[in-house]
């Protein structure tokens, strides 16, 4: 299990490695630079030589195996560079963010999950009931509707019935717990609905799959209690398959916010993300990259071990 | 609930109605059953699929599929009181303690995600108040018990770490935690080999015997109730057929259908028929049943008045049959009630047509996470030929490679080592084209019916492809008249060409592969256990049909079984294989008549006979243990780990096969 665990740990050097040059390559492709867009952006006639310069000082204007090569050793050593275009370090830049980008998910996830394996569960054991109907026509419901759109629902209900809107400003969990839960919650709410949807149906479905196993009927033929029937012998299987979505959502909820974010006006990941790349700020868009590619990949790699602790036939054969 | 009188029945189920709704309508599956069980008594309960028998044990349990499973009429008395009336939290507590329940399918009754031994103490601390620590000392009593060693450490392992037959010895493990007065066994053995069938049938009839424990067996396989079972019912199409001692209605059948059954299965203690003799037609469809004998519309001695339903009746060897003419079949007026067939099969041609020298198969697996890789000896130096129109038998228990013989003569797989070649040509070096050719000519049939046709695709598709993909007919219409014909030969009406496969049963689905298989026009089939999931009457008729079609066709088979009767009844020499490697090669009559290897030897002693005269004068089955992993294979020769004549010289060299006596081939030292 341990020597598992080190050799996946191992193989995801080199998955990071292809990404890294996957995005230092592509991005160079791209037609026009950050400097054109940080001096020229705004229509103004600036000098060919001011721009020059600019990019001198930014190193764009020397050979690409030689920016190449900065890139892959600035990886090496976890430098990630500065900022084009605000001439931060990329790594502060981040960080800011992404503090509140991770509690975002942590908190969409949890809402996710304590919503969705109920509801799932209820919906199977009293398939085609009215209970199961409602499940089904609230998840269908959390699949067809945006969260952009059910964000800006909840403001303008907070709007109209309290007259009240969430603060704009993040303030950190651990200095004003109070604060920081009345601006994230409802973004982590927005958001985990469709998330909650995608899972509980998943749970519905796989639960309703394991209740007709086998060794279903071996347990109530013990004379196992219902309650337990489920959640020591069904539960256990069903939920197998609802790691892997859970993992995936919650790998995407880092970085994939761009529109919910904006809607709650929140200063996250997916904002720095879209504001990057409309500025060419090379440096900070590889930055970015890296650290979602890190994400899926560290998240499949927790995936597959939390596999191996529920299911024996992974962890030994 | 315990105590009860003991005069009274363990299990009294009277009048027990069962149907199934379905958006077709409703099923009866179970329609009017009476019976009794006796406090430590062995009952067998027979039947092909859909006769009601899993779900009469089912309803015993109340565990009917709760959203279209419904009990409509009757009563079911354990110990005086009805099981209906109780609720479902005095049903549960019942469950397992005092009635428990073995399954089918070891493969998948265990919860993989729990170990063993925590499913053995489930209901020790369920239904007896067991702590911990006297739970795990019970379960490993209860392992030692059913014969699993090693009980101690193996109850930390998972139901993955353990083989099928060792599987189900967990499941009766789990079974008599409780210590239950009545247990019902629903196929327990269906799934295992022949040998550990044997040795599971006998653990459980010893502790039943030990334990005074009630066991009623389900199962479609007369042969292996005639040693156990002190009484046997005949259930047909959701009816009791017939009732009684084993002896009687083993010897003095006075029902139809039990007569047809037990002439319709080969039997090794008898001599080879030239033709199977079969029951007709198929089973009624439970959603829409005729009025009067459901078994009449298949009976040869019908006459008029089985358009009035039977009801069981005592007949004159103390059995009960529900026949209007049992008492003409006492006086033995009725005798043949199974279609006789015609003579006896071609002789094979002498030609080689299919050639297979040294043929190996190894297969590289991983081996749990981050562990390293093993190599599966699937296939080990196996060499045999087949003769134009000749049926060559392969047997062999699951795992020993029989599979992935006819895989290689398919192509499906490509060996590590060895030459087939067919009609003198070498598979292995042919050009693209001869093989194309050649494919044609080599054809298979499965044998699972459900899932080796297209379920998207009607019969008539799915016997014209081939057709149409080697133009074998000059146009649509010749085409469709080619299916006509192909249906016709297989004993299909042409108008089932326009159906689907899930509107067949299983007896047609596998004619419906035969078919397909003959439109190639092929001069050789692999018949991977080709019969062995049909019932018993229907399996009769299939091999009939292929004995048929060899004769008209000059077709050669290569007839992979682990049925040692059928394969006796259908092949002209057998091919023995134990992990990965032939034992023995001969000729039908050498090879059953006087086997010469000890694992020949064996496997016809653990193949139960449907006699109970003859089984219970047998000796106890001589087999034990479980065939070794082919991933780390015994030195020597493999079988030399279950041997009961090992010398230790076995263990050194693997006995190449020689020629013993003829052409009887035989890989033991003794022959040396």
């Amino acid at each position: 299990m341990l020597r598992y665990a080190v050799q996946r740990l191992l193989l995801t050097v080199p998955t990071l490695i292809g990404v890294a040059v996957l995005v230092f390559f592509v991005l160079r492709v791209v037609p026009g630079d950050v400097v054109e867009v940080k001096l020229r952006g705004d229509g103004g006639a600036v000098a060919q030589e001011t721009i020059e310069a600019e990019r001198k000082r930014l190193g764009l204007d020397r050979p690409l195996a030689r920016q190449f090569v900065d890139w892959m050793v600035g990886l090496a050593t976890l430098d990630l560079g500065t900022s084009m275009w605000t001439d931060r370090p990329v790594i502060d830049e981040i960080a800011t963010r992404l503090e509140l980008s991770l509690q975002v998910a942590i908190m969409a996830t949890l809402v996710a999950v304590l919503i969705a394996i109920p509801m799932g569960t209820a919906a199977a054991l009293l398939r085609d009931t009215w209970i199961d109907y409602v499940v089904r026509i609230v998840t269908i419901a959390g699949l067809a509707v945006p969260s952009f759109w059910l964000g800006m629902l909840i403001m303008i209900g907070l709007l109209t019935a309290f007259s009240w809107l969430p603060p704009i400003t993040f303030t950190p969990l651990w200095k004003d717990p109070a604060a920081n839960l009345a601006q994230l919650i409802w973004p982590a709410m927005a958001v985990g609905y469709r998330y909650a949807a995608v899972v509980a149906r998943l749970v519905r479905s796989s639960l309703l799959e394991v209740l007709n196993e086998d060794y279903i009927r071996t347990a109530r033929a013990k004379g196992v209690m219902e309650r337990l029937v489920v959640g020591r012998h069904a539960l256990r299987n069903a939920l197998l398959p609802a790691i892997t979505v859970i993992g995936l959502e919650f790998a995407f909820l880092i970085g994939g916010l761009v529109v919910t974010e904006q809607v709650f006006n929140l200063n996250g990941i997916g904002k720095l993300f879209v504001q990057s790349v409309s500025r060419n700020d090379f440096t900070l868009i590889q930055g970015m990259v890296m650290l979602i590619a890190s994400f899926y990949v560290l998240v499949n790699l927790a995936v597959d071990m939390l596999y191996a602790v529920f299911d024996p036939r992974i962890r030994y054969r | 609930m315990e105590e009860g009188d003991s005069s009274r029945p363990l299990l009294a189920v009277e009048d027990l109605h069962v149907a199934f709704h379905t958006p077709g309508g409703a099923v009866r599956a179970v329609a009017g059953i009476d019976f009794q069980v006796g406090r430590g008594e062995i009952v067998a309960v027979v039947g092909e699929s859909g006769s009601g028998k899993s779900v009469t044990a089912l309803s015993i349990m109340r565990l009917l599929p709760r959203a279209t499973g419904r009990i409509e009429r009757g009563r079911i008395l354990y110990n005086g009181h009805d099981l209906l009336m109780l609720d479902d939290e005095a049903m549960r507590a019942l469950r397992g303690r005092s009635i428990a329940m073995i399954f089918q399918e070891p493969m998948t009754s265990l919860n993989p995600v729990l170990t063993i031994g925590f499913q053995i103490m489930e209901p020790l601390r369920i239904h007896l108040g067991h702590d911990e620590a006297q739970a795990r000392a019970r379960a490993a009593e209860l392992m030692r018990l059913v014969g699993i060693p090693d009980a101690e450490r193996r109850l930390d392992q998972y139901p993955h770490q353990f083989s099928g037959g060792m599987r189900q010895r967990v499941m009766i493990a789990i079974a008599l935690a409780a210590e239950p007065k009545l247990l019902i066994a629903d196929e327990p053995t269906t799934a295992l080999d022949v040998t550990i069938q044997a040795q599971i049938l006998e653990l459980m009839r010893d502790l039943a015997r030990r334990l005074n424990i009630a066991l009623v067996v389900i199962t479609h396989n007369l042969g292996i109730v005639a040693r156990y079972a002190d009484r046997v019912m005949v259930m047909y199409a959701a009816r009791m057929a017939e009732e009684g001692p084993a002896e009687a209605l083993f010897h003095r059948p006075r029902h139809p259908y039990t007569m047809g059954l037990l002439r319709s299965v080969p039997r090794l203690d008898r001599p080879r028929a030239a033709r199977l003799e079969t029951i007709e037609g198929l089973p009624p469809n439970l959603a829409a049943v005729q009025a009067g004998c459901r078994f009449a519309p298949r009976c040869p001695a019908r006459i008029e008045a089985c358009a009035r339903e039977p009801e069981l009746q005592p007949t004159d060897v103390g059995s009960r049959a529900a026949c209007w003419r049992s008492a003409e079949i006492a006086q033995g007026k009725i005798g043949r009630v199974a279609a006789a067939g015609a003579g006896e099969g071609t002789g094979a041609s002498g030609e080689v047509l299919l050639d297979v020298r040294g043929l190996a198969k190894h297969f590289d697996v991983k081996l749990g996470l981050g562990g390293g890789r093993g190599t599966v000896r699937a296939v080990e130096d196996v060499s045999f030929s087949i003769r134009a129109g000749e049926t060559l038998g392969l047997v062999g228990e699951s795992g020993c490679g029989k599979t992935t013989v006819g895989r290689l003569i398919l192509r499906l797989e490509q060996p590590s080592a060895g030459a087939i070649s067919f009609g003198g040509v070498d598979l292995g070096s042919a050009a693209p084209d001869v093989m194309r050719a050649l494919r044609r000519k080599i054809q298979v049939i499965f044998q699972d019916p459900y899932s080796s046709l297209n379920p998207r695709m009607t019969v008539g598709q799915i016997v014209g492809e081939p057709i149409e993909v080697y133009g074998l007919a000059a146009d649509a219409q010749a085409r469709a008249a080619r299916v006509t014909d192909l249906l016709g030969q297989v004993g299909l009406r042409a108008d089932m060409a326009a159906r689907y496969p899930h509107q067949l049963s299983g007896g047609q689905r596998q004619r419906v592969g035969i078919a397909r298989a003959l439109a190639f026009e092929p001069s050789f089939i692999v018949c991977d256990e080709a019969v062995s999931a049909l019932d018993v009457s229907i399996q009769g008729q299939i091999i009939n049909l292929l004995e048929d079609l060899q004769r008209r066709l000059g077709l050669a088979y290569l007839f992979i079984a682990h049925d040692l009767a059928v394969v006796r009844h259908i092949a002209m020499r057998v091919v023995v294989m134990y992990l990965g490697r032939v034992m023995e090669v001969g000729e039908r009559e050498a090879l059953y008549r006087e086997p010469l290897h000890p694992y020949t030897r064996l496997l016809l002693d653990a193949a139960p006979t449907p006699d109970p005269a003859v089984e219970r004068a047998r000796a106890p089955r001589l087999i034990t243990g479980e065939p070794p992993s082919p991933l780390a294979p015994p030195s020597g020769c493999v079988f030399h780990t279950r041997c009961p004549v090992a010398e230790p010289r076995c263990r050194e060299a693997v006995p190449p096969l020689v020629a013993a006596r003829g052409e009887h081939q035989v890989a033991c030292v003794k022959y040396q």
